[in-house]
């Protein structure tokens, strides 16, 4: 049977598996293995002649289908006490394309669904930064919008080089202190503020980290009005409750 | 205040609301109990529906949003020049993995598709359709994925839960068993993870 397929349009060899069983009209739960094995190869070779880069996952697939024929070919070796086999080499391939699928058809609900500024549009506003008191507004922020913005300062800061060296203690306990001085005069901070001004890149880090303690500590939030906006800093605990009494450098395991 | 006063003061909310407002949010605002609240809204909703304006008060994310019409879409498009962002095959395959199985690692992903997905889940990521969750507990802690709240206002869902029921295929056609649905937690167990272990080891 000659294949007529637009190669470019499968997702993967799951998707490719798939169409060749549908278009064929072959039993899911009893793929004959000769022939898709034979077709699956095919328009591997067909890829091949168009000089398409193979992606390494359509072979894993051809190895995983000449495998499984083989198996096929195989007396089935029934010795009691023997490892418990899948009865069916086929078995876990079939659970797989039915499941993948699945999400297939997932896949096309959503994109026949009523997306966000394609199908349907809502107002669009621009705010100031950040939104005066109303803490909810603001997006908690994640562990990965927190290393960009790190990522960043440290982007920034320059690659100095020291002729003399000089170990200079900092201490995470004692950013701790400076960060939580620095709220008590105002309420709340930029994330890019509670960095000095000249830091070398040990200072970024020592602050960086008093930083996750505190959040870690849950004394201070961070919110941020909108994605990849500012990120900004305030105290999650009454007035009273600011003291940190004595933080132990130790206890953070920095060494 | 008068339901209908209150009914004003919702739809002025909604009206200058950036994001969807839930019900917690709106009991804050105008101090009134969530079940005070929830039949105004559901009769703002209707309101909206039958009065025939170009938008409605639509349920998405938790909240209540004002949304332009899809019938409408053509011409609020023009408003702005940007095209439209297309997700490729590729991305809704991997949101949808990523929506029904959360939280589920990028290899988990990959068995599931048969493909590499690094580069579609960090465009999804950055996007903010989907999150880290954390760590998940088994040799090399591979980070966990699951869905944003942007991702129920983009594809404007009420919640999970409102994403649609696997289908069961039990054949391949999908128009044959269209009355076969499961749960999404029926889904395939434990193969994921031996893929996991084969990783491991390569």
């Amino acid at each position: 049977m000659a294949i007529e397929i637009r190669l470019e349009k499968f997702e993967g060899p799951l998707d490719l598996l798939l169409h060749l069983i549908k278009t064929n009209e072959m039993d899911i739960y009893d793929i004959p293995m000769v022939e898709i094995t034979e077709q699956y190869l095919a328009v591997i070779d067909r890829m091949k002649q168009l000089n398409l880069d193979i992606a390494g996952e359509f072979l894993l697939m051809a190895a995983t289908l000449i495998h499984i024929k083989s198996r096929l070919l195989l007396p089935v070796a029934d010795e009691p006490g023997e490892e418990e086999e899948e009865a069916d080499p086929r078995a876990e391939l079939v659970r797989r394309l039915l499941e993948y699928q699945r999400y297939k058809e997932v896949a096309r609900v959503l994109e026949d669904s009523s997306q966000l500024d394609r199908d349907v549009f809502v107002r669009h506003f621009s705010l100031p930064e950040y939104l005066g008191e109303t803490d909810e507004e603001g997006d908690t922020v994640g562990i990965y919008q927190l290393t960009a913005a790190f990522h960043q300062l440290l982007k920034e800061a320059s690659r100095e080089v020291y002729h003399e060296v000089v170990r200079e203690p900092l201490s995470v306990a004692d950013h701790i202190q400076l960060v939580l001085g620095r709220l008590r005069e105002s309420p709340r901070l930029a994330f890019r503020d509670v960095f000095p001004q000249r830091p070398a890149r040990a200072e970024l880090v020592v602050t960086f980290l008093a930083l996750l303690e505190l959040v870690k500590m849950r004394m201070i939030h961070l919110v941020q009005a909108e994605r990849y906006g500012m990120i900004w800093l305030s105290l999650a605990v009454p007035a009273d409750q600011r003291d940190v009494p004595a933080l132990e450098e130790d206890s953070f395991g920095y060494g | 205040m008068a339901t209908a006063e209150l009914k004003r003061i919702l739809e002025s909310l909604f009206f200058a609301a950036e994001a969807p407002l839930s019900l917690d949010r709106l009991s804050v605002l105008v101090e009134r109990s969530k079940a005070d609240l929830r039949p105004v809204v559901t009769e703002l909703i209707e309101t909206f529906d039958q009065a025939g304006y170009g938008f409605y008060l639509a349920e998405v994310a938790g909240g209540y949003q004002f949304r332009t019409r899809q019938d409408y879409a053509p011409w609020v498009r023009k408003l702005s020049k940007e095209r439209p962002f297309r997700f490729s095959p590729a991305a809704l395959e991997t949101l949808a993995m990523v929506a029904y199985r959360q939280p589920v690692t990028r290899s988990e992903v990959e068995y599931l598709r048969g493909v590499d997905s690094g580069g579609v889940m960090k465009t999804l990521l950055e996007k903010g359709l989907i999150r880290i969750l954390g760590k998940k507990d088994v040799p090399g802690r591979p980070l966990m994925y699951g869905t944003s709240r942007k991702f129920l206002e983009f594809f404007g869902l009420r919640d999970l839960n409102d994403l649609p029921t696997l289908k069961e295929f039990s054949a391949l056609d999908p128009g044959l068993e269209m009355d076969d649905w499961a749960e999404a937690a029926d889904l395939l167990p434990a193969s994921p993870d031996q893929h996991d272990e084969s990783t491991e080891s390569l």
